[in-house]
């Protein structure tokens, strides 16, 4: 060992000290890993997420069951054919009529009633604003004014939607309600959280 | 200085921990401006109330579950069975609302003094991180009670961060570990609120506090006192002992603070609603949303910027930046504001009007954030650009164009203020 100060090499030092410095934040950031991912959702919470069978046979037309999947409401809606009609009347004071949105539902609901058979409605009642679940309004006018075609009411923030989840113009919500994945296993047995099979 | 009647026992501490020197260079030797007014006790009120709700918060957890089936019944079983739990509880949901009374009044006192002005800049982040991480406490521990105020509030918060472009949803998903608001939200609510954030808060407490030691604390004239020394002694001449003068003119301060605590604890715990909301006594119902929810006051006046800002490109990403904007803008106050003199004693009209226009903005933006948005009806349909308008959402837009006009138009209105000359020493009558 020389007693010398100047016999050390500076850039030999800086070097080290970096590499050390370097490795040390990697294997800090590796230690991170475990930490952070075990806030994701678990293994059970995912299992949870599994589908869920609703039978729709006691569904009248016109009748509005709530059902739960992952902990959201579903709604099942039984739409009349008067409503049906009205979807394509209030087109114009929508913001995404056309679904060009296509995240907001599965390909096989990518139509004009957003389902699978006309008449059943299958949405996850959760505002896409910022979560809250709107309220059924679903007969016309009434409390909610004479404009009101029918649909449904976010009391949080105000957003409206239609009798298809489809959202009005002017909303704080930016997009229409989710259509979950869904079949039909038969005619009074509806899966929510699998997809229609032949177009999965 | 060795004194002489110095006990044996506290000579041997000293030897090994340096008690006495601390004691005088934090508290008998530690010289603060002799000219402080009443809005000089909020730093040490905001202190004691840290420490109330660490301690009412202790006691708490021993009785409190933070798991979704149990959660609701175990506060109701702290507030019916639990001996003192009521008190206990209502001293710290009071102690929380409180600690934002007392928080906004120290941040009011801060700025109309220009306390984050040079060489305070570090002290004021410090504050401001403080400020943050108690919104960030608050709204942790609010989603405790799990009532329906809880779990819609939580849901609305957290899905603002589903609102960041790109990894919002699964940045949403991992803050609440499930695809909705359930036990493993409460669950890590709870740890945040109970270990996590406290720590962070003590932390921080202790490095505003060295910060403040080690440049002193401004005074309502902004005169520095360590320009003005005594000669012989090196003391500043308008600085007096903050023990005794102000430790014991604190406590006037605390006991009229504690008598307005008490007050609200046994008389009106929960404030017409606003300190625990009604809503709050039902259990939490994931399929059903309350008809009108709310944060607790003290979130409002930023609850109202987030709904003033329309989605802009179906994204509603700019009301969730707006907010957070509105907080974080707070940071680079000490290099927005071009005023020659810090206090506002010293400072001219424009900026007088100013802050006027910004207090007021701020307390309307509250007052309509806890209310739905349609209380003042609509605007007519014939009004162009605005018909059809809630009345409501058009004023809480332009108050939010005042409020972000305070910080970013301080630049220029600081600069061409008209200020008064600023005296050499404090002002003392």
């Amino acid at each position: 060992m020389s007693k010398n100060n100047n016999s050390f090499n500076k850039d030999r030092r800086k070097f080290l000290l970096a590499a050390t410095a370097a490795t040390g934040a990697v294997g800090l950031t590796a230690a991170g890993v475990p930490f952070v991912t075990s806030m994701t959702p678990s293994e059970k919470a995912k299992a949870a997420g599994a589908s869920v069978e609703v039978d729709i046979s006691k569904v009248e037309k016109g009748q509005l069951l709530t059902t739960e999947w992952r902990g959201q409401p579903v709604w099942v809606l039984n739409r009349t054919d008067e409503m049906i009609n009205d979807l394509s009347a209030g087109e114009s004071n929508l913001a995404d009529p056309k679904l060009k949105v296509t995240s907001q539902q599965p390909n096989y609901c990518q139509n004009e009633t957003r389902s699978i058979k006309s008449n059943m409605l299958v949405v996850v009642g959760i505002c896409t604003h910022l979560g809250c679940s709107p309220t059924a309004k679903l007969t016309p006018k009434g409390e909610m004014g004479e404009s009101w075609p029918g649909g449904f009411f976010c009391p949080c923030h105000g957003s409206k939607f239609d009798l298809a989840g489809r959202v009005y113009k002017g909303s704080p919500a930016p997009t229409n309600l989710v259509v979950p994945p869904h079949r039909y296993n038969d005619d009074n047995t509806l899966v929510i959280g699998e997809d229609k099979k032949d177009e999965a | 200085m060795q004194k002489t009647n110095k006990s044996s026992l506290m000579n041997w501490v000293d030897e090994r921990l340096p008690v006495s020197s601390f004691i005088k260079n934090h508290l008998t030797e530690y010289y603060a401006p002799k000219n402080f007014n009443f809005l000089y006790f909020f730093g040490a009120l905001a202190i004691v109330v840290f420490v109330l709700q660490i301690l009412t918060g202790i006691f708490l957890t021993m009785h409190y579950k933070p798991d979704a089936l149990h959660a609701f019944a175990s506060v109701e079983y702290i507030m019916r069975d639990v001996s003192f739990g009521w008190l206990i509880r209502y001293m710290h949901s009071t102690g929380a609302s409180l600690f934002f009374v007392v928080i906004y009044m120290h941040m009011f006192r801060a700025i109309i003094y220009g306390s984050y002005k040079q060489p305070r800049e570090l002290l004021w982040i410090f504050g401001v991180l403080i400020f943050l991480l108690l919104m960030a406490e608050a709204f942790f521990g609010y989603l405790l009670p799990w009532g329906q105020m809880s779990y819609w509030g939580a849901q609305v918060i957290v899905n603002l961060f589903a609102a960041v472009p790109f990894i919002g949803p699964d940045l949403a998903e991992w803050v609440r570990g499930d695809y909705l608001i359930s036990d493993a939200t409460l669950n890590r609510f709870f740890a945040f609120h109970v270990i996590a954030l406290p720590f962070a808060l003590a932390g921080l407490i202790f490095l505003h506090l060295a910060a403040l030691h080690s440049v002193g604390s401004n005074n309502p004239d902004g005169v520095e006192i360590k320009e003005s020394k005594d000669k012989k002694t090196g003391i500043p001449i308008d600085g007096i002992p903050f023990h005794p003068y102000y430790t014991v003119k604190d406590l006037i301060g605390l006991t009229v603070f504690l008598i307005v605590f008490a007050s609200i604890i046994f008389f009106m715990p929960e404030v017409g609603g606003y300190f625990l909301e009604h809503n709050n006594f039902v259990p939490a119902d994931p399929l059903v949303t309350p008809a009108h929810i709310a944060p607790v006051w003290y979130f409002t006046p930023f609850y109202s910027i987030l709904r003033a800002v329309p989605p802009i490109l179906n994204s509603q990403f700019p009301g969730v930046a707006a907010m957070g904007a509105a907080v974080l803008i707070l940071f680079v106050v000490p290099w927005l504001d071009k005023s020659k003199v810090k206090s506002i004693r010293y400072k001219g009209t424009l900026y007088k009007k100013w802050l006027t226009a910004f207090v007021v903005s701020f307390i309307f933006l509250g007052y309509l954030g806890t209310v739905p948005s349609n209380v003042w009806g609509q605007f007519s349909n014939l009004i162009p650009g605005i018909g059809g308008m809630d009345v409501a959402t058009f004023v809480a837009r332009v108050l939010t164009l005042i409020y972000f006009s305070f910080f970013v138009l301080m630049p220029w209105y600081s600069r061409v203020d008209k200020t008064k000359p600023v005296p050499k020493r404090v002002t003392y009558k």
